[in-house]
């Protein structure tokens, strides 16, 4: 081989090992030997001149060879070059991925609504509409009609507010029962939620508090409906697992009473701190409505029957996220509203 | 209510029942043990004990004893109490027992102690003889037992027995929960009844027996006239009596629910009361003058001094029980103590009476003196009992021998009768209550167990309930007894198999509501929730002027504390208060809102239902938020009803000057927002800025827009930029109006530069806006845009004189 192309041939592959160290730097080489006006290889072609005739042939051939050689160490010199510039390029933009970023803005709905949103969910799916009654009630609403008479001593189970002789904050969302079986006819399924009151403010009480309300009345009602129906609730809100039980309690509204238990969620009643060893929960208040109630609301007692629960939505929502002061759910404190977000 | 086991056992045998079961078998019959009170919980390891031997060890006042502990072997013991001495039984804690320590004065107990065998001295000693108070036992459990000493034991306890039953360690007390409906189960022989009808054994009622004199106090009689609310007053008069100390077996029990023991005549009649349910009382009377008692309403201010030395002032709601002259009683609630018993006492009146509930409650808590009288009475006494109670009471005399029961036996009453009354029910709606079928046996068996003496032909029982029973009206309450008798382990699951299909869900209002909520939250809000009332000085705070509609609050009359004791009127002071504890507790930067209602009263005080109104209230606080940012929410809150709102500068007395603004939607103001002012935020403490808002809701939700498409432009919308000088007082709000309502094609106004300075004329500023116009159904003539561009300029130049800036 000619002299001259074995040396550029060197040349090339030495300034490589050089020079070449970006796509840029690579790129001026090529073109120091492969521009099509100035290259070096191109201009061998020219030195053809002074080639003796019987060698012309092969020397054409040898530059053509070398200009063959030289693009594709170029092509790969130029693909290596893009890796090695686009993998620099990552490793500049090297970041500690973990410094926390700005928060994004949400808000959350109060644990209470929350709360009550699921059980309206459950109830709702079962042909409950909601009546939400006023906060101010007055005497017979709240008491005298639901079989509490003034001398009553369930009277005595709810301190309450009074606001004027006749005018009272309601303690307690059964007064929402006789309005809506007052202004309509069974079948009836109403879930009546709201805020409540009774004098009593202490670490486990709060004068304020939140009630949900549930009645059916419809023709055969009966216990096992009650049992039944309040068992596919808490089944909905604390665990397919979970079960109820029934204890003999007291309401004037209702009779027969029952207090409702729920299998403990915690331990699956085998007996730990929150439900105090006993397996047990106690969760809401219920009953068969007093036919007495029926009656002051005009609803004939021998044809129809019906059924009450109440639910307190503070006690649900505290068991269920493990809040343990109900305080906490009125004091408007933004680290504890941030924290529950179960909508 | 306090049950010793002990002395339940007496009416009902339940020496077999476990503490256990009987608690479990209360609790399924509906009486919750609220605690189980072991009473010789912490006492183990101590035997009654015979000194044999008792020497003194010199110069100490220690004694070295030989005691016989029943092992066969005496056991060497040291001890420095003054009463030891050989011959006598004393408790003794062997080595290893459990015993209470005491203070310095033997009396006060410190805590539990282990007995160690050791030395004294230098002489073994291998246990300990014990005081009453360090095994726990008080004089009503065994006499003796207050002596600062050792426990002298009765010389015929048996060597080496345990001392628990001795000296009655081995009892149990339950604290039973007894509801509303069941006052008849205040008392030891109630719950006796209930635990005989569950465990299906029998009751053994008290001996009502006694045998009268024929003497008779001359001349007696029992006025009652107030007799709505004192239905029946027995009186019995005993002479001869002799006070004296109550037998041990009486004592022990009062001692053992914490009634103290005072003397026999007294005592009968707190026993009689815990057991029978009835409250009694006892006069001296020596001290009833006029030969009389009436019962009467108190006149206003008449006084009287109680059994306490208490004075008190009655007014006519109080009844009054008096002799010929004064009153000798608070009815129901406390003696007087010019009539009480005292060790002289020869000759008594026991008072066994029914007073109405609710004028009990009444003057209890007007009086605020609550007593164990008071308690029963407001839950309800039944004349049965008042009447069985006074018979208790003689035969106790009799038995107790420390008095003679006279003739004179005075029963005033308006004819109630304490015999049972006969109910028939129908078997099949018993059961319709249930939704099970129990078996009539089960039935007449309960039925029987609860002394309802069940008679059944065919479907009807006939059943004849105890007057005690003032709770059973009708087949619900039939249900009731057979249910919690039967077990409610029976009820099963069934899903309203009978009723109707009903739709349910959420109506259109409550959708709206909750939409809001979730618009706000989507817009970093979070909902809180505050009472419905606030403080009176919070019209103050918010320097609300002495005549503002805000003033015109509902008030509670008997609130918790003054913070608590006006409803609502506004939203806003629960806000800022809520803005306020956040920022004191670090939180310098948020979004909260709360719906709730504003109590607005039609006329004070209430004689109707007030308006309440629903209402949004948002604060937004920290450095990054302006007026601005809380305008945004508002307009968030107008897009959540499918509105636009419009905001004319206000003022509010809380809110900052010039940075407050009436919400409007069409004409009518809904609210407000603005900066909390400066002087309101210093006096709560708020470090930042902060921002306030409220709209009344129930305004939004009567609105009938809703979601609905608005096709799009085939055709390219075209934007026009307009440099205006207006005059400063001129707001954007207005300018804007202006601009939109002088072409239906305008789809928005947007302010980008408002300038004031160089150039432009002092008492003018100007406003830069892009008007951006969008074609209908078809494109924009070529000329069309200039037009109404020239139009927008002439209205402008005509309303509120503002020229287009050269």
């Amino acid at each position: 081989m000619n002299e001259k192309l074995t040396s550029i041939k060197q040349e090339i592959l030495d300034s490589i090992e050089q020079s070449a160290v970006s796509r840029a730097s690579a790129f001026e080489l090529r073109k120091k030997y492969l521009d099509s006006k100035t290259g070096e290889i191109g201009q061998l072609m020219k030195e053809m001149k002074n080639i003796p005739n019987e060698e012309k042939a092969e020397y054409g051939k040898q530059v053509n060879e070398l200009k063959n050689w030289a693009t594709e160490v170029f092509e790969d010199l130029d693909a290596k070059m893009k890796d090695k510039e686009l993998k620099l390029r990552y490793e500049n933009e090297k970041i500690d991925v973990t410094i926390d970023s700005e928060p994004t803005e949400k808000g959350n709905l109060h644990p209470i609504t929350q709360m009550r949103n699921q059980l309206i969910d459950v109830f709702a799916g079962m042909g409950f509409t909601i009546f939400e009654g006023t906060e101010i009630e007055n005497d017979y609403y709240n008491f005298t009609a639901l079989n509490t008479p003034a001398d009553h001593p369930a009277r005595d189970m709810q301190d309450t507010f009074y606001l004027s002789p006749e005018f009272l904050l309601r303690t307690q969302t059964s007064s929402g029962q006789i309005h809506v079986m007052e202004n309509s006819k069974p079948p009836i399924k109403i879930l009546s939620p709201g805020k409540v009151f009774r004098s009593d403010d202490d670490a486990t009480h709060s004068p304020m508090f939140t009630q949900m309300e549930g009645l059916v009345v419809d023709k055969k009602i009966t216990l096992c409906d009650l049992k039944g129906m309040l068992d596919v609730f808490v089944k909905k809100i604390y665990g397919e697992d979970t079960t109820t039980r029934l204890r003999p309690s007291y309401f004037p509204f209702t009779e027969p009473s029952v207090e409702v238990d729920v299998s403990c969620f915690e331990c699956g009643g085998k007996g730990c701190k929150l439900c105090k060893g006993t397996g047990w929960i106690e969760i809401l208040g219920a009953g068969i409505v007093n036919k007495k109630v029926l009656e002051n609301c005009g609803i004939d007692s021998e044809e129809y029957s019906g059924l009450a629960f109440g639910i307190g939505i503070e006690r649900t929502a505290m068991l269920k996220y493990g809040i343990n002061n109900i305080k906490l759910l009125f004091e408007s404190d933004l680290n504890v509203l941030k924290q529950i977000d179960d909508n | 209510m306090l049950v010793p086991l002990s002395w339940l056992n007496e009416y009902v045998d339940i020496k077999d029942i476990t503490p256990q079961e009987l608690e479990e078998k209360l609790f399924s019959c509906g009486f919750e043990v609220e605690e189980v009170i072991e009473i010789g919980k912490d006492i183990s390891g101590v035997v009654v004990g015979l000194v044999k031997e008792c020497e003194p060890i010199p110069d100490t006042h220690l004694h070295v004893c030989k005691v016989d502990v029943g092992t066969g072997e005496l056991l060497q013991i040291c001890c420095g109490a003054d009463n030891v001495s050989a011959g006598k039984k004393f408790p003794v804690a062997l080595d290893g027992a459990s015993v209470y320590a005491t203070a310095k004065d033997h009396k006060t107990v410190e805590g539990v102690m282990k007995i160690k065998a050791g030395k004294l001295r230098g002489y073994d000693s291998n246990g300990m003889l014990c005081s009453g108070v360090e095994i726990g036992v008080s004089e009503g459990m065994y006499p003796g037992a207050s002596y600062n000493g050792l426990l002298l034991l009765d010389d015929n306890e048996q060597i080496g027995a345990d001392i628990k039953p001795v000296v009655g360690l081995d009892d149990y007390i339950f604290d039973v929960s007894i509801t509303a409906n069941r006052p008849d189960c205040q008392c030891i022989t109630g719950i006796a009844r209930e635990v005989a009808a569950v465990l299906n054994r029998e009751y053994k009622a008290p001996a009502l027996d006694f045998t009268p004199d024929s003497s008779k106090k001359e001349g007696f009689i029992v006025e009652v006239e107030a007799p709505d609310i004192c239905p029946r007053y027995i009186g019995h008069y005993v002479h001869d009596v002799v006070i004296k100390e109550s037998p041990l077996w009486m004592k022990r029990r009062l001692a053992l629910v914490g009634q103290e023991p005072i003397s026999n005549m007294v005592d009968i009649t707190n026993y009689v009361s815990l057991e029978m349910g009835q409250p009694m009382h006892a006069f001296d009377c020596d001290y009833i003058e006029g030969n009389k008692i009436v019962v009467r309403r108190a006149k206003d201010k008449e006084k009287i001094v109680t059994l306490d030395s208490q004075e008190y002032e009655l007014t006519t709601n109080n009844l009054v029980i008096c002799d010929g002259v004064k009153p000798v009683a608070i009815a129901g609630v406390m003696g007087g103590l010019n009539s009480e018993i005292r060790e002289t006492t020869k000759e008594v009146l026991f008072e066994s009476a029914k007073f109405a509930r609710d004028n009990i409650r009444k003057t209890s808590r007007a009086l605020g003196k609550r007593t164990d009288a008071s308690a029963k009475y407001e839950k309800g006494v039944d004349e049965y009992s008042t009447y069985n109670a006074m018979k208790r009471a003689l035969h106790l005399v009799e038995e107790l021998e420390c008095g003679v029961v006279s003739s004179t036996h005075v029963d005033v009453n308006t004819g109630n009768s304490i015999e049972p009354k006969e109910m028939k029910v129908s078997i099949a709606k018993v059961n319709r209550v249930l939704g099970i079928e129990v078996p009539a046996d089960d039935i007449v068996r309960i039925l029987k167990n609860l002394s309802f003496d069940p008679k059944v032909n065919g479907d009807e029982l006939t059943l004849m309930i105890p007057a005690y029973r003032e709770d059973m009206e009708s087949y619900p309450d039939v249900a009731e007894e057979v249910i919690r008798m039967y077990g409610y382990d029976h009820i099963v699951d069934t899903f309203l198999p009978d009723a109707k299909v009903t739709m349910g869900g959420l109506n259109a209002k409550q959708k709206k509501e909750l939409k809001l909520k979730k618009d706000l939250c989507a817009r970093g809000a979070y909902e809180c929730i505050h009472y419905s009332f606030i403080s009176p000085s919070d019209f103050n705070l918010l320097n609300f002027s002495e005549d503002a509609v805000e003033r015109k609050a509902i008030k509670i009359l008997n609130p918790i504390n003054e913070d608590l004791s006006v409803m609502r009127t506004t939203l806003a002071p629960s806000m800022l208060h809520a803005v306020s504890r956040n920022q004191k507790k670090g939180n310098l930067e948020g979004k909260l809102f709360e719906v709730a209602s504003r109590f607005i009263p039609k006329n004070l005080p209430l004689t109707e239902y007030p308006e309440e109104k629903q209402t949004l209230s948002l604060a937004i606080f920290g450095e990054k938020y302006d007026f601005y940012t809380l305008k945004g929410m508002a307009n968030a809150v107008a897009d959540s009803f499918f509105t636009k709102f419009k905001y004319e500068p206000c003022e509010k007395p809380f809110l900052h000057p010039y940075q407050t603004a009436s919400i409007k939607e069409g004409d009518t103001v809904i609210g407000y927002l603005g900066k909390v002012a400066y002087e309101v935020a210093e006096k709560l403490d708020l470090r930042t800025d902060a921002y306030i808002l409220e709209i009344d809701l129930d305004y939004l939700y009567a609105l009938d827009t809703k979601a609905a498409y608005k096709p799009l432009s085939k055709f390219a919308s075209v934007n026009r930029d307009l440099a205006l000088l207006t005059d400063k007082n001129i707001t954007c709000g207005e300018v804007e109006d202006t601009i939109k309502d002088a072409c239906k094609y305008i789809t928005g106004v947007k302010l980008f530069d408002v300038y004031e300075g160089e150039n432009i004329p002092a008492d003018k500023k100007s406003l830069a806006f892009t008007v951006t116009f969008t074609p209908g159904e078809e494109d924009f003539e070529a000329d069309s845009v200039d037009k109404y561009v020239k139009k927008i300029l002439g209205n402008l130049k005509y309303k509120l004189n503002v020229e287009i800036r050269s």
